[in-house]
């Protein structure tokens, strides 16, 4: 000991370094136990100082190498550069403004967005500007309930017990016994065993799929599905594969590769993704066949019905009461709240295991605010009365055969793609046309938004199928490559209007199509 | 009544239903005690000092390792033998028929054993409205926490849980009743995104006040913060571009990041000199292997961070932005109304002017009691995110009773309804920030965050005290949230306290009460003194002292301080006087 003190004789360091070894021996020997290990560690290293200090170096080695990271977390090369010429690239640099000029086109969609004023959304609106009444065919209001005193009497009832909203994201006191109750009344209404509340139905499947599917798993979706399901799979990071817009036989054929892929390797979750009524082309799937695949190729199946839920089935179960399927077969079913129920709000219902998981584990979910109390209870009755009259439904779709009897096969110009059952009608323009007139797509949903404006005109608000934002910076050839909806009208159907009114709204629809195509705008193309 | 017996007193009680009527609104909104309990603040000088974290003795970050190391060890004994004799209860962590199984073992460890214990802290539901009191449904578990039986009887506890900032979770006033006839005159909901027909004289109006109040040319509204996040970051950054993210940003800031496809860097939490290193390489560096110039630099920062209560230093960003040219994006969640002497948010606290910022995004669902979020903007920059970014084009839009009650919030904050109403919310609620977080500091609570932040996280360090101290508070029938990993780092697991505009000076007391007494069981009370809580100076006094602390902490030693553990009656005689002068 004395020859390692002696370098420090002059300074103060010994006497303190001393008194802490000192007191670091006292209070090791005053540890329970202390005793026995360094009779351990002498018996065991033959009293051989020089041995356990060798072994604790490396044992202090060890600890370091375990802790260090295992791999360079920085891999980027720099360029080295002086401090001089780093403030002279700071000083060169200058950034494109945050938010590129508008366009023509955008400027004028701004520009042309009808603002509602007056009162509730309803069959007729009035629209400022104008100030006109005009038949309102572009809410998903389907069955009126928006305005329905009943519903806006309860509504009000809840403001006043529960305030407006919540003040708590879910997991910290935003829980409300209303939502306990809207998700145990959804979850009865579609026959599975629980469900759970978002506060936004647009965020709802975005967070929901990657709350399962992570790096690595693999997700089969269908290639027309909606925006939120892309930026879901986006977020997810799992290894996307497309089939063919409801093409079963292509669906088995991926379904069929990726367990070929998957043969000896260890086993990762799988899933089928696919909406109930396409919310960009407004078809419908069929569930049965997908059931069957999904049981053969043991994926687990996303079902997005937030178009479908509320409108399709006898009591509005969705696609699964449509086609008779058992729903407990579908792992998970995402609805919307906000557009036919009239409340606000998305949903995912499959089993407790599921549901519970989400509750952690879906950012839009455990990341933000509980839907607003009023909402709440507006679902759970009008889930209710999607029950307990069935009539309402049946109103719906005999106004929807109604209405396509006015397009579909009376159209010149245009063909409805969406399924029969479809309160939302999505008319495109017929291929012929297209390439007669040789229309790009720009010009498609140019001719779309004429054809807003002419209904508009003559009393009729309808609304174009908007196309899915492109990211920025991609170039152009890659956002080619991206699905796009075909540039389309949207027609939305009410319970609102009675069977003469749906016709009559119909006519001006068709007709305003017709001038449109006929109008000396867009006959120019023709010759070129 | 002119027949009717005069009363012998001057003091006429309340009918029994007036009684109820008042009760309620109370519960809502607590009557304000004294002229004496408010407070305005902002922040005067050029810089802004970090607040200085405080740390417990050296045995309990110790003893907080050793918790968690005896949960996971003993998680993984109880694993061991479960999964031998228990298979039915690990089913789902397993393969079955063919399917992987949902969760992953590994992933799932935490939530089951370590969080699955104190799951009854978590997720309880209320009822009624969640203003200065908050209704719990009671319920109990049979079976560890697993599932809970609601007992069908509720309790009445103290709020200090939800973003209540200026107490406009209330069920009547001004608010309800302008919902209410909102409700009446344009009916539920709008059922259409805002793109197609869901668009209407209501968004245009509450955009027009946002805008107004915020400071900007024009704002956007969407029906969900988290969204607005969300949706904006792909609409405004994309390929080529460069977003430096604060390290402890939300969620959402996260989640649209990622979206966009823009690089994503990220500098530590509030410091200034950490970012200005990252911007210096990365601009001189360009974008990687390419090494073209950034199309654009977006700097994402919250104003008012929800867990550790700090706020962003706006003085020095701006004064960053203005050598290094990026774009600054400021998330005011959590600052929007709760800060700033007219409660227009940090730009309001810091007295700089909301045009040097580019973008000002903030929610409605804290301050001003209703649902959704905001983007702040030039004109141009706003009209451009309106068609570009996919939550207007797809999602749906805020409903016609959120948007009034929205409206009618902004419109009392300016005072443009029942004036005087906006201002005394603002300034309780300043005070009660203030006065809570000074007394917690005489207690000897270690608390994080700046001192006039209304979010006051106190900090508890062991996993077991997490679920002590939030039922010691239940007991005492108050509400407060508990966080632990992973919402924080793994040793710094804290209640979250939130005050509210809605709360009185006797609320707060009964609080500090409360955790006096819980600090003493959980031996809570560990700070050094070296982050306040020490004697007032006199007015107008910069506190010489805490110059000399933080330039002795800077130079990393140990500042001569003497530990703050006052007694409680001297906190509630001396805290309204005190918390008017300079804290330290």
């Amino acid at each position: 000991m004395t020859s390692t003190t002696t370098p420090f004789a002059n300074t103060e360091l010994p006497t303190t370094f001393l008194a802490l070894l000192d007191t670091a021996i006292t209070s090791f020997h005053r540890i329970p136990g202390s005793a026995i290990v360094t009779r351990y560690i002498r018996s065991s290293y033959q009293n051989d100082p020089i041995r356990s200090l060798v072994e604790l170096f490396l044992v202090i080695f060890a600890v370091r190498y375990l802790l260090a990271p295992t791999y360079s977390t920085k891999k980027v090369k720099n360029v080295p550069l002086t401090e001089d010429e780093i403030d002279e690239l700071v000083e060169d640099w200058t950034p494109e403004p945050l938010a590129s000029e508008e366009t023509e086109w955008e400027r004028l969609e701004n520009e042309k967005r009808p603002v509602l004023v007056g009162g509730p959304v309803g069959a007729r609106v009035k629209l400022a500007g104008s100030g006109r009444m005009v038949v309102n065919l572009a809410s998903y209001n389907h069955y009126n309930f928006a305005s329905n005193p009943d519903l806006t009497q309860k509504a009000i009832t809840t403001v006043k017990t529960y305030g407006v909203g919540p003040c708590s994201p879910p997991g910290f006191y935003g829980t409300q016994d209303v939502h306990m109750k809207s998700e145990a009344d959804i979850a009865a209404h579609l026959g599975v065993a629980a469900c759970i509340i978002y506060a936004q139905s647009f965020s709802t499947i975005s967070s929901l799929i990657p709350a399962f599917s992570k790096r690595g798993d693999i997700i089969v979706a269908d290639k027309a599905v909606n925006f939120p399901i892309r930026k879901g799979l986006q977020i997810s990071r799992s290894t996307v594969r497309w089939y063919e817009h409801n093409d079963m036989e292509d669906l088995e054929r991926v379904l069929l590769r990726v367990v070929k892929e998957g043969q000896g390797k260890p086993l990762t979750r799988r899933f089928i993704v696919t909406e109930g009524l396409f919310e960009m082309t407004g078809e419908m799937t069929d569930l049965v066949r997908l059931v069957e695949l999904k049981q053969k190729y043991k994926f687990r199946m996303i079902l997005d019905e937030t178009w479908s839920y509320g409108v399709l089935g006898r009591t509005g179960r969705g696609l699964t009461e449509h086609q008779n399927v058992d729903p407990t077969q579908v792992d998970m079913i995402v609805g919307g709240l906000a557009g036919a129920l009239a409340a606000g709000g998305g949903f995912c219902a499959g089993t407790h295991e599921i549901v519970e998981h989400q509750r952690l584990s879906a950012a839009a979910f455990t990341f933000s605010a509980a839907l607003p109390a009023l909402l709440a209870t507006t679902a759970s009755e009008t889930v209710s009365l999607l029950q307990t009259q069935p009539s309402l439904i049946q109103t719906l779709r005999e106004n929807i055969r109604a209405m396509r009897a006015q397009l579909d096969p009376r159209s010149e110009w245009v063909r409805c793609t969406s399924s029969p059952e479809n309160p939302v009608m999505i008319l495109v323009l017929k291929d012929q046309h297209v390439t007669d007139r040789n229309l790009s797509r720009q010009e498609q949903e140019a001719v779309m938004q004429d054809c807003v404006d002419e209904a508009l005109a003559q009393g009729v608000l309808v609304t174009r199928l908007k196309s899915m934002p492109a990211a920025l910076g991609v170039n152009a050839r890659d956002a080619q490559k991206e699905w796009q909806p075909r540039p389309g009208l949207k027609v939305c159907v009410t319970t609102g209007l009675s069977k003469r009114e749906v016709e009559a709204a119909g006519r001006v629809v068709r007709h305003a199509i017709t001038n449109v195509m006929k109008g000396k705008k867009w006959q120019v193309q023709r010759g070129q | 009544m002119e027949d009717a017996p005069k009363s012998l007193t001057l003091f006429q009680p309340p009918s029994p239903a007036e009684a109820k009527r008042i009760a309620k609104q109370h519960a809502a909104f607590g009557p304000l005690g004294s002229k004496q309990h408010l407070y305005s603040s902002r922040f005067e000088g050029t810089d802004f000092p970090e607040p200085v974290e405080d740390e417990p003795p050296y045995y309990y970050l110790i003893t907080t390792y050793i918790s968690y190391l005896i949960l996971i060890i003993f998680g993984h004994v109880r694993d061991f033998f479960g999964k031998r004799f228990r298979q039915d209860h690990y089913r789902h962590l397993q393969e079955q028929d063919g399917y992987a199984p949902l969760n992953n073992d590994f992933d799932n460890f935490y939530i089951r054993r370590l969080q699955l214990r104190i799951n009854d802290c978590f997720r309880r539901p209320v009822t009624g409205v969640p203003g200065r009191f908050i209704t719990l449904l009671d319920r109990t578990s049979d079976d560890f926490n697993l599932s809970f039986k609601m007992t069908g009887t509720t309790t009445e506890t103290l709020n200090m849980s939800s973003y209540n900032y200026l107490g406009f979770a209330q069920a009547d006033g001004e608010c309800a009743d302008a919902a209410e006839q909102s409700i009446k005159k344009y009916g539920i909901s709008f059922c259409s995104p805002r793109a197609d027909a869901g668009n209407s004289e209501l968004h245009v109006e509450v955009e027009r006040l946002v805008a107004e109040f915020v400071g900007k040319e024009a704002a956007t509204i969407h029906s969900m913060g988290f969204v607005t996040n969300a949706a904006v970051f792909p609409a405004l950054v994309g390929k080529g571009c460069l977003l430096i993210s604060d390290q402890l940003n939300h969620s959402s800031i996260r989640f649209g990041a990622r979206l966009s496809g823009a690089v994503i860097d990220m500098f530590k939490h509030n410091d200034m000199v950490d970012l200005e290193r990252l911007l210096r390489e990365r601009i001189s560096q360009g974008q990687p292997r390419t090494h073209r110039p950034w199309r654009k630099i977006l700097v994402a920062v919250e104003g008012l961070y929800s867990m550790e209560g700090t706020m962003c230093n706006l003085p020095g960003l701006v004064a960053l932005k203005k050598r290094y040219k990026f774009a600054l994006y400021v998330d005011e969640a959590h600052s929007i109304g709760a800060c700033g002497p007219r409660g227009r948010g940090v730009c309001d606290y810091f007295g700089i002017d909301p045009n040097e910022i580019d973008i000002l995004m903030g929610t409605f669902t804290k301050s001003f009691g209703a649902n959704g979020g905001y983007i702040c903007g030039s004109k141009a920059m706003v009209d451009k995110i309106r068609v570009t970014n996919a939550g207007t084009i797809f999602g749906e839009s805020p409903t016609p009773a959120v948007l009034t009650q929205i409206a009618t919030s902004l419109r009392i904050i300016a005072g443009e309804i029942a004036p005087g109403q906006g201002e005394e919310r603002l300034q309780r609620l300043a005070f009660n920030s203030r006065y809570l977080r000074l007394g917690l500091k005489r207690l000897g609570f270690i608390v994080y965050g700046h001192d006039d932040s209304p979010i006051i996280p106190l900090l508890l360090y062991h996993p077991a005290k997490i679920p002590a101290f939030s039922h010691e508070m239940l007991k005492r029938k108050i509400a407060v949230v508990v966080v632990g990993y992973p919402a924080t780092p793994l040793i710094s697991s804290r209640a979250r306290l939130c005050v509210s505009a809605a709360h009185t000076k006797d609320d707060l007391d009964r609080l500090l009460a409360a955790c006096d007494q819980a600090g003493d069981v959980l031996q809570l009370k560990f700070s050094s003194g070296i982050a306040g809580g020490q004697e007032p100076m006199h007015d107008g006094l910069v506190n010489e002292d805490q110059e000399e602390i933080r330039s002795c902490l800077e130079m990393g030693g140990k500042p001569a301080v003497k530990a703050p553990r006052w007694r409680l009656h001297e906190i509630l005689k001396r805290g309204v006087q005190d918390v008017k002068k300079p804290l330290y």
